[in-house]
């Protein structure tokens, strides 16, 4: 067995360091460690797991502030490295401000805060955090966020597209990609995104939130058993 | 004492700074009685905090003593910040209710905000890390405008205070009714849990042990909050609009946090939170609970403004703020762990012998009174009570035509807001985070798995006013039948209550009748289903302008399921299961959703209950459920049968419709849109039908197979002949868009 090891950071103003947490050391038997954001040290991990939450209450913008922790430094680092970072929902906020993925997010369409399930369906399946499911296979996740709506310009959604950036898209059960179930009203449907290099994603549901059948949906266990498959082989 | 002049015969404090106090003539003769002395302005504006409605209950302790509040479970009853039950494990549920309906009336995003802080500090503040949220939400009726401003602007302070905390809102109940235009209720439930032998006390104990203040600044917000809430409203609302506080949920989760940690060590010796009344509060609560005295420096507290008065900090409810007695010798630990959150944990005094509260400001002692006083020695009435004018002529009910069109009823009713789907409300709540929520929003009651347990918490709030406000007493009783047959559904023993009980002003004798009437049902039906009142919140004075609420008790009750795999949720499961009808059908019309939707009518007497039955009724769907006989439930409410049986196909994952029979011989309305008490409805499969009326027989309660779910319409027939038959889409629609719609409308 490979030394795989899960690092989840604690913000202050996180809530969902402790689900994920739990999900993968309890659920997943994986190896994971929690680290305080003050530090410097990344304990060895080989994934790095931004959780979602509220960092510093988002009172100025979503993740701006969590950009300015001490470990970030180290975050950036270990990303330019090609260490795999996974951000979840506030999480994939703070990779946006940390500047490690492109765009950025605006307020749901409805003006409203947005807890539910969604479908999203896999875009790119040969990333490091997909690759356990198919393209076009959909993935039932629940979102829960105010700023969630993804934002780039169009050139730059032109890159992005070139390079297959686009990992999970909002769609309906069947797949379908459309208006309505484009919940928080983001550019080309887009829930989910990668870094050109393929190490740093960012997605708005939460994959946490949906690996335990107890729950209502295991699909999120294809991201997390994706990103071990591929620190393992 | 500096401030108080014994020469003068005339009064320092006159009848209009008493009234600004709330305070009577009588009350500030036995203040002074009590003191030996008048008061200063520091110090009446302390008594009249402590001794408010809000913070003494001096008008319904004599009645809240009837409520059942034993029970071999109970670790800590009434009178802590929270209630605890032992649940076995080594855990226990640490829960309470709490209303903020006078703040979020004035400022609703703020004074809802605000409540979920406060009850989530209840529920940290003795140990236990808050893993659920619920809320019981009272609004007027949504056709006019300010009503909605005022529901979007509460739902938007819950779930912008609750979702940056991390505790998942998980349920809770919403009606509409004119009585709450001017009085909106916002009762707010929050559960914990706690490692029995790890909870915590507001206690000041160890003369010479440390004081510290932790959390946000002091500033001017929130003062006289305790006494605004108990007082009516007149037409200067606006005016009242600096009394409401302003919350900072990011403070409050640094402050969970930080508290988590440090009663994980052995460093401190009590903690309280300052909710209502601040610093006032939590010092001579502490205080009183131990026998001891406490002396504290104002110059200490980190304010936020300058120029504060003793009487401005002492009075001040701003938020997220806790108190903590630490242990003298581990006071640098408690500290260090505070500035590991970026807070400050300032020492501002000590522990004292001798029972009295003493406040410094600027080397001069400002405050000095004995906390017995302050805290046990409020005056308590027993207030005049009177049976209502409004009863007689109100359960007179006039003579109704039964419905032309029974298919279109049933869709005016499905799109009321009080029974229409609540999605555009919850879906705002985080109500996943914690990775715990079981059973979505819309079930019965929330299912809430222990991590790394077989055993799961189940939590539901109930209350319908209107069945109080026409007969108090039976609408006590109802609030918890309904509560309790709520768990039943689910597959869960209720283990304890509390409650919040939201009236109209208490000296009014028709008032406290209500109230009166409304705690001997509770009370009746807490001893038939043997559970303790573990405490709970008295909101009077909920009368805007003179004019009073319906009496409001909403039951906040906790259960347990012993095995989570059997839990059981309202949605049919499948095609060509057996619907079963358990309980009677009874004609009554009175007080139901029915006539207030279709007629405009709030008259009847309300369906009436026997305990005795009800109990069997649960008894019969636990027993079912724990031999695996059923495959969903659904209790019988608002709306009456035709809606239970609707929702139980919106809540299927398939949106399964039915094709029923009714054999009744009683009025069809009744049969259908009646809210009779006592029923469920279940579904089972082929094999098991039989068994489920076997053990009916056997538990003595009746059971009537309904017919088949199945197809994409719901249909019933009444004795063969079809009255109702709609496609499940259409009837889906009408009530998942109803609340919606009425927010596109500007």
């Amino acid at each position: 067995m490979a030394k795989l090891k899960y690092g989840v950071v604690i913000f202050p103003g996180s809530n969902c360091d402790y689900d994920t947490f739990y999900v993968l050391k309890d659920v997943l038997k994986q190896k994971t460690t929690l680290l305080w954001h003050k530090e410097h040290d990344m304990k060895n991990v080989d994934c790095i797991v931004l959780p979602g939450g509220f960092s510093y209450g988002d009172y100025l913008r979503s993740g701006i502030i969590a950009k300015f922790s001490p470990l970030m430094q180290e975050v950036r680092e270990f990303a330019s490295k090609g260490g795999l970072v996974l951000g979840i929902c506030n999480g994939f906020q703070v990779l946006l401000e940390l500047g490690l993925l492109p765009g950025a997010m605006l307020r749901n369409k409805n003006l409203k805060f947005l807890c539910q399930f969604v479908h999203i369906k896999i875009e790119n399946d040969k990333t490091s955090f997909t690759h356990k499911g198919k393209k076009g296979q959909v993935l039932k996740i629940p979102i829960a966020h105010y700023d969630g709506n993804y934002f780039s310009p169009p050139d730059a959604i032109k890159e992005i597209k070139k390079n297959n950036q686009i990992v999970f898209r909002y769609s309906d059960a069947n797949g379908q990609l459309s208006e309505e179930s484009n919940v928080n009203g983001s550019v080309e449907n887009i829930a989910g995104l990668i870094n050109k290099a393929g190490n740093v994603m960012g997605m708005m549901p939460h994959p946490e939130r949906a690996s335990e059948a107890l729950l209502g949906s295991e699909d999120g266990r294809y991201i997390f058993e994706s990103i071990t498959n591929s620190i393992e082989s | 004492m500096s401030n108080t002049n014994k020469t003068s015969k005339a009064r320092m404090i006159d009848k209009k700074i008493l009234e600004e106090h709330n305070l009577t003539e009588e009350e500030y003769e036995k203040i002074i009685q009590l003191i030996g002395r008048e008061p200063n302005i520091t110090e009446l504006g302390i008594f009249s905090l402590m001794w408010s409605e809000h913070c003494s209950y001096k008008s319904s302790k004599v009645h809240l003593k009837k409520l059942p509040t034993q029970g071999k479970n109970v670790i800590q009853g009434p009178g802590e910040n929270a209630g605890i039950i032992d649940i076995g494990d080594g855990l226990a549920a640490v829960f309470k209710i709490e209303s903020h309906n006078h703040p979020s009336f004035i400022e609703p995003y703020q004074g809802a905000a605000t409540g979920i802080g406060g009850i989530l500090r209840d529920i940290f503040t003795m140990g236990a890390r808050p893993i659920a949220l619920m809320d019981s939400l009272r609004f007027g009726h949504l056709s006019k405008p300010r009503n909605k401003a005022v529901m979007e602007g509460v739902v938007s302070g819950i779930s912008g205070y609750g979702n940056s905390m991390g505790i998942p809102t998980v349920g809770g109940d919403i009606y509409f009714n004119d009585c709450y235009s001017l009085n909106p209720l916002v009762n707010v439930f929050a559960l914990g849990i706690v490692e029995k032998n790890k909870i915590f006390y507001a206690k000041a104990e160890g003369t010479g042990n440390p004081v510290l203040y932790v959390g946000s600044k002091t500033g001017r917000d929130g003062i006289h909050g305790a006494t605004m809430a108990s007082a009516e409203f007149g037409q200067d609302l606006e005016q009242k609009r600096p009394n409401v506080q302003v919350g900072d949920p990011f403070m409050e989760k640094l402050l969970l946090e930080a508290c988590m940690e440090v009663m994980a060590k052995d460093i401190i010796v009590g903690i309280q939170d300052m909710g209502a009344a601040g610093l006032t509060c939590s010092t001579t609560e502490m205080a009183a609970k131990s026998g001891s005295g406490i002396e504290i420096n104002l110059d200490l507290v980190p304010q936020r403004e300058e120029g504060m008065t003793p009487y401005e900090m002492m009075l001040s409810e701003s938020q997220e703020r806790m108190l903590i007695v630490a242990k003298k010798e581990k006071v640098k630990e408690v500290q260090e762990i505070f500035s590991k959150w970026d807070l400050d944990a300032v020492i501002i005094g000590h522990v004292t012998k001798g029972g009295n509260l003493k406040v410094k400001f600027e080397g001069k002692t400002v405050v000095d009174l004995p906390v017995d006083a302050v805290i046990n020695l409020c005056p308590v009435y027993e207030r005049e009570s009177n049976i209502p004018s409004y009863l007689q002529s109100a359960v007179q009910m006039e003579s109704i035509p039964l419905p032309e069109n029974y298919s279109q009823t049933l869709f005016k009713l499905l799109s009321s807001p009080t029974l229409a789907e609540k999605e555009w409300v919850y879906r705002q709540y985080d109500h996943m985070v914690q990775v715990n929520t079981a059973l979505l929003p819309g079930a019965d009651a929330s299912l809430l798995r222990i991590k790394n347990k077989k055993k799961s918490l189940v939590i539901t709030l109930d209350g319908n006013s209107l069945y109080t406000y026409l007969d108090p007493r039976t609408g006590g009783k109802i609030a918890v039948a309904e509560a309790c047959r709520n768990l039943a559904c689910v597959g869960a023993r209720p283990i304890g209550v509390t409650n919040c009980l939201n009236f109209g002003n208490p000296e009014k004798p028709e008032i406290m009748w209500q109230f009166q009437e409304v705690i001997e049902g509770i009370a009746q039906a807490c001893k038939t289903f043997n559970i303790p009142v573990t405490g709970g919140n008295v909101s009077f004075y909920n009368d805007t302008e003179g004019v009073s609420i319906y009496p409001t008790p909403v039951l906040g009750v906790v259960g347990i399921v012993d095995d989570m795999s059997n839990a059981v949720s309202p949605g049919f499961k499948e095609e060509g299961n057996s619907v079963i009808l358990i309980g009677k059908n009874k004609e009554e019309l009175g007080a139901s959703e029915y006539l207030k939707c279709i007629f405009n009518m709030e008259k009847g007497l309300p369906p009436q209950i026997d305990l005795k039955e009800e109990k069997r009724i649960q008894e019969f769907c636990l027993e079912a459920n724990s031999l695996g006989l059923i495959e969903s439930a659904h209790d019988v409410s608002e709306g009456g049968l035709a809606i239970c049986l609707a929702e139980c196909s919106f809540l299927s994952n398939q949106k399964i419709g039915f094709n029923l029979d009714l054999q009744d011989e009683i009025r069809s309305d009744a049969l259908l849109f009646g809210e009779t008490q006592s029923r469920i409805v279940v579904t089972s499969k082929n094999q098991n039908f039989q068994k489920i009326l076997d053990l009916a027989k056997k538990m003595r309660v009746k059971a009537a197979v309904l017919g088949k779910t199945g197809g994409d319409r719901l249909i019933i027939s009444l004795r063969n002949k079809k009255i109702i038959n709609i496609p499940v889409d259409e009837a889906y629609l009408a009530w998942k868009q109803a609340i919606p719609y009425i927010f596109q409308i500007k």
